[in-house]
Formats: structure tokens, C-alpha cells, sequence
């Protein structure tokens, strides 16, 4: 399998606001790798470093030490081009947490046209590949639509449309869904699934909302700048004790599985769909009985 | 608040006017905007006002939409009237009460000027704003004025400055009436007191408007370089500008009207305005 990101022993600290104080540590010591078409979610709490992290995967920032390859290349050697940053752009990109401040132009259709046209296609081909991102979406209706008076899971879904133009084979969502609605939040997390299953887009989900991170193949957990945990859904969310400590919650069914379990239950933690939690704990209890 | 301001605000259609290339539109505007100003007589300025009912007709906008349009004018309108009544002095006296004098020329020259300025106003909002979408406007002017980059002017930089803020006008409007809201939720009155007390109660509205714009391009700048913005070269676009019959007609109709205006100036009789 393909690595798409790879870093090893990343790390990132942010300038003193003024002179005498301590810069501000936010990366220390990050390694981890991203395999193409991975659904990843890295969790964390405010201040944990995963939206710093994500800037460095986007190449907005520049990491104090440490290797980044992006795609195979090496990001962070000395004599890494302009050329070589905007290639790696092409491949990796980014959705922001707050919807109103990426879109650039006034028409939907316009502004998922924005980043092909930077890439300087014709524009036939432009015409294809925004009507076709629209269509993934399921923002075709609004192609003509002005931005601002979308809701807040529609301009979602348009800055994704915008991505996906690109052809870009790794997006980021850096909280993306942290300023939506409910409902706006559902659309987005299914246009996300929907990327990494049908067109096998690598998706990097940077979230504290715990029901989402359960969505993804894979979970990274962050504390104070550094890795805490990696690994499937399952396997991170039965260790609930380590969670807590780092200031995160646990899915509800986790919770209350867990907890049955140290009343001496004998319950899997690793079940997160409310019915399916909910049958295991009738299994457990008729079990007890008997 | 949002409904009040009509600049910028597009709508959607497939009129003959939608359908002009928009550097073609910038041209007429420009065209339209000088015959007004070369009128000098009634017949010139009925036919520059039947002009302006054409394009209203072909633009398939309702009236009511151009009329709200001058809405944020009618100050301006209204003062530029008055001043020109007991301004212009003439021949035929009307009224007179002490050093204040009315003449018939007054009147009349107040009446064009408001003309003016409606037939002025409305045209360049049908044609430009209303027909046009913000982002093919600025398009239209950056080929326009391409030559001028030639000599190092900043043309591209200029028209993404329009289309950013043409696309962050709602943007912020919509944040300076939430900011109102929470300042008025703590007490604070925008409307009672004199007219400076009220340009004080405007600072804590500017002040948090201004640090959130700041924020706002900051993130819109992380965005565009994420998105492989990297100035206008070697940039293409989605929608290429194409001309067509209709553009070389409108702008031939226009430059007759133009004519018209010149001959009937020329040769017609009638009230003729000093300036």
C-alpha cells in the first residue's frame, strides 16, 4: 500500500508572542503514517496540537524538526522547491472549520472552480470536473446558488466540492464540523464517508466529537503534542480509563458498556450503533440471570 | 438590513442583457454614462430615458427591483434638487422673498439633474450588477484593463480584491447586525441622542467588526494558498469570455444613441441647460 503522509518525529513550536517568553510548544516528537484511501480521525482536546498538525500536513506551517514526506517526497529536506510545495498541494488539501471564511467567490459553481483554476486546466475541463465534484456532493441544484445564503452544511459540502475538483487524492477536514448544526453536521460526515468508500480518497478527520471518530478506519489520539494513541476504532475506545485522562470523552455506548463491565458484566466495549449496544447489554444481563 | 442594500446583488435570468459579455456591458455602461452627460436638451434626454426603458425591458427585471435600487439615493437626489432651485438664476422670476429667488430655469435644471442621476444609477445597476454575476464583472474588468498590466500595474490583484469583497459584503453585514444585537442584549442604544452620541455608540460595534475581518482574511489567505492560489499567472477560468452579434449590436445601438444625442444637441430647439 502507498503511503501518502509519512512523518516521523515531527515537531512544531509556535513563536513567543513577546520576547522573553517560552515559544509555545505545540508538536513534539509526532510520528505516524497515513496509507492511500485510510480513513483516519485524530481526536484530541483544545490545544492538543492537531490543528497544528494539520497545518504542517498542509505545508502552511513549517516543522522544527523532523521529516515529512507528502506523496513520497520529502517535504522538509533543505533544498525542497516552490514547485515541490504547490505539487504537493495539488495531492493533499484542506477544509476549514468555519465555512464562510474559504469560499472565495460569490457563485457556488465559481468557487468550486477556484482551485482548478489555479491549476491553470482549460477550462472544458474545469466545466467537467466542477459539475461532476457538484454532483458527489449533491449540490448540483445549487450550482447557480450565492454561497452566503447556504446553510452551514451546504457550504460544507461546497469547500469539499472544491477539494475533490482538484483530483486531490488526500483532504483534511480540520474540524470541520465543530460550527455546524446537527443536521448540517450528518450531511457532512456522509459526504465524508461517501469520498473515502466510492472514490477512495484518503480522509484525515480532525474532531472531538467522539461518534465520529468511530466512522473512521482508524484513530489517532493527541494530548499535550504528542501521539497517545493509534489505532482502529475498537481497539482506542476500550481503553476508556486513558481517554478520560487525556481530558476526552468516550462515545455514550462506550461509556455505559464500560461501566457494566466493572459491575461484572461480561460486555464487548467496542460497539458504538446505539441498537446494536443496546442488545449486548440485554445479552449480558439475560446471561447474569441465568 | 440586508435587503436594503442592493449593490452586488445579482439576479439569476437568461435575459439578452444576461447574455452580453461583461466587457462589452462595462463599455456600454461607460457609453451610457457619457451620452447622459452630453444631453442637453429635453428630446436628447427623452431619448436617453427611452434607452433606459429599453434595457429595463430587455433585461426582463422588475421595475420594482431597479426602483429600490435608487432607494439608498434619494438624499442625495433630493438635496441636489433643492440646491440647484435657488441656485440657478434665470430670466423668467417665479418667486422671490428677499435675497431667496426662484427661477423658472431652476426648476427645470434641478428636474434634469434628478433625471440624470435616476437614469445614471439605474442603468449601471441594470446593467452591471443586476444582469452580471459579481465574479464575470471582474473577470470582464481584468481583460479589460490587461493592457495596463503591461506597465506594471497590479490588474489581477485588483479584480480578486473585488471578487473577495463582493463575496464578503453579506458576509459581514450579516456580522455587523449580529454584533448590534449582542450590544444592544447589553444595554447599548443606536437610535437616541445627538449625532455624536450615536457615532460613539457606533465604536464598540466597528472595533469588534474590524478584528473579526482581520481574522476572516487571514483564514481566507491559508485557504487560497491551500487551494494552490498563487497570483494570476498561469491561471485559467471556468467561464471564458465570449463575444458574439449581440455584444456588436448593443454597442452599435449604443454609439447611434450617442449620435442622436450630438445631433440633437446640435440641431433641435429647445430648453437648453447653462452648467
Amino acid at each position: 500500500m502507498n503511503k501518502i503522509i509519512e512523518a516521523s518525529h515531527l515537531s512544531y513550536a509556535y513563536p513567543a508572542d513577546e520576547e522573553g517568553m517560552a515559544p509555545h510548544v505545540a508538536l513534539r516528537d509526532v510520528s505516524f503514517s497515513v496509507n492511500e484511501g485510510e480513513f483516519v480521525a485524530i481526536l484530541g482536546h483544545n490545544g492538543s496540537g492537531k490543528s497544528t498538525l494539520a497545518k504542517l500536513l498542509c505545508l502552511v506551517l513549517e516543522p522544527d524538526g523532523g521529516q515529512l514526506y507528502i506523496g513520497g517526497k520529502n517535504m522538509t529536506d533543505e533544498n525542497v522547491s516552490d514547485e515541490d510545495v504547490y505539487a504537493a498541494r495539488r495531492q493533499v488539501g484542506m477544509v476549514f472549520q468555519n465555512p464562510d471564511n474559504q469560499l472565495v467567490a460569490t457563485i457556488v459553481e465559481e468557487d468550486v472552480a477556484f482551485g482548478c483554476e489555479n491549476l491553470g486546466l482549460p477550462s472544458e475541463k474545469i466545466r467537467k470536473r466542477v459539475d461532476s465534484a457538484l454532483a458527489t456532493v449533491g449540490m448540483t441544484k445549487y450550482a447557480r446558488h450565492e454561497a452566503h445564503r447556504l446553510s452551514g452544511g451546504q457550504k460544507q459540502r461546497v469547500a469539499i466540492a472544491g477539494a475533490i475538483a482538484m483530483r486531490r487524492k488526500c483532504i483534511i477536514f480540520d474540524e470541520s464540523t465543530a460550527m455546524l448544526d446537527p443536521a448540517g453536521r450528518k450531511e457532512v460526515m456522509e459526504t465524508i464517508t461517501k469520498l473515502n468508500r466510492e472514490e477512495g480518497v484518503t480522509v484525515l478527520h480532525i474532531t472531538h466529537y467522539m461518534n465520529e471518530a468511530t466512522m473512521a478506519d482508524r484513530v489517532i489520539v493527541m494530548s499535550d503534542g504528542c501521539i497517545l494513541m493509534d489505532g482502529t476504532p475498537s481497539e482506542v475506545f476500550s481503553r476508556p480509563e486513558e481517554l478520560w485522562k487525556a481530558n476526552l470523552d468516550v462515545p455514550q455506548t462506550t461509556e455505559l458498556l464500560w461501566r457494566m463491565k466493572k459491575a461484572g458484566y461480561d460486555v464487548r466495549l467496542d460497539i458504538f450503533d446505539p441498537r446494536l449496544c443496546a442488545e449486548e447489554i440485554a445479552r449480558a444481563l439475560d446471561e447474569k440471570k441465568d | 438590513m440586508k435587503n436594503s442594500i442592493a449593490f452586488g446583488q445579482y439576479c439569476e435570468g437568461s435575459s439578452f442583457l444576461h447574455k452580453l459579455d461583461p466587457r462589452w456591458k462595462l463599455v456600454l455602461a461607460v457609453l451610457y454614462i457619457v451620452t447622459i452627460f452630453l444631453c442637453k436638451n429635453v428630446f436628447s434626454f427623452v431619448l436617453v430615458g427611452v434607452t433606459a426603458v429599453g434595457l429595463v425591458l430587455l433585461s426582463e427585471i422588475k421595475p420594482v427591483l431597479i426602483l429600490r435600487s435608487l432607494k439608498p439615493l434619494i438624499m442625495i437626489i433630493c438635496i441636489t434638487a433643492v440646491i440647484n432651485i435657488f441656485w440657478l438664476k434665470g430670466e423668467t422670476l417665479l418667486w422671490q422673498f428677499g435675497p431667496v429667488s426662484i427661477y423658472l430655469e431652476g426648476i427645470f435644471n434641478a428636474l434634469l439633474i434628478v433625471v440624470r442621476v435616476v437614469l445614471l444609477v439605474a442603468v449601471t445597476t441594470l446593467v452591471l450588477t443586476y444582469t452580471t454575476t459579481p465574479i464575470a464583472l471582474t473577470d470582464g474588468l481584468e481583460q479589460l484593463l490587461a493592457p495596463l498590466a503591461r506597465i506594471k500595474l497590479p490588474v489581477h490583484e485588483f479584480s480578486m480584491m473585488m471578487t473577495i469583497a463582493l463575496r464578503f459584503i453579506p458576509t459581514l453585514l450579516e456580522e455587523t447586525e449580529k454584533i448590534m444585537n449582542a450590544q444592544r442584549a447589553r444595554g447599548a442604544d443606536f437610535s437616541t441622542g445627538s449625532l455624536a452620541k450615536r457615532a460613539k455608540a457606533l465604536v464598540p460595534i466597528l472595533i469588534p467588526l474590524f478584528i473579526s475581518a482581520f481574522r476572516r482574511a487571514e483564514e481566507l489567505a491559508i485557504a487560497m494558498e491551500c487551494r494552490c492560489y498563487t497570483g494570476g499567472e498561469g491561471r485559467t477560468r471556468m467561464n471564458v469570455l465570449h463575444s458574439s452579434y449581440r455584444d456588436v449590436v448593443a454597442v452599435l445601438v449604443m454609439v447611434a444613441i450617442l449620435a442622436g444625442v450630438l445631433v440633437i444637441n446640435r440641431f433641435a430647439p429647445g430648453y437648453s441647460i447653462s452648467m
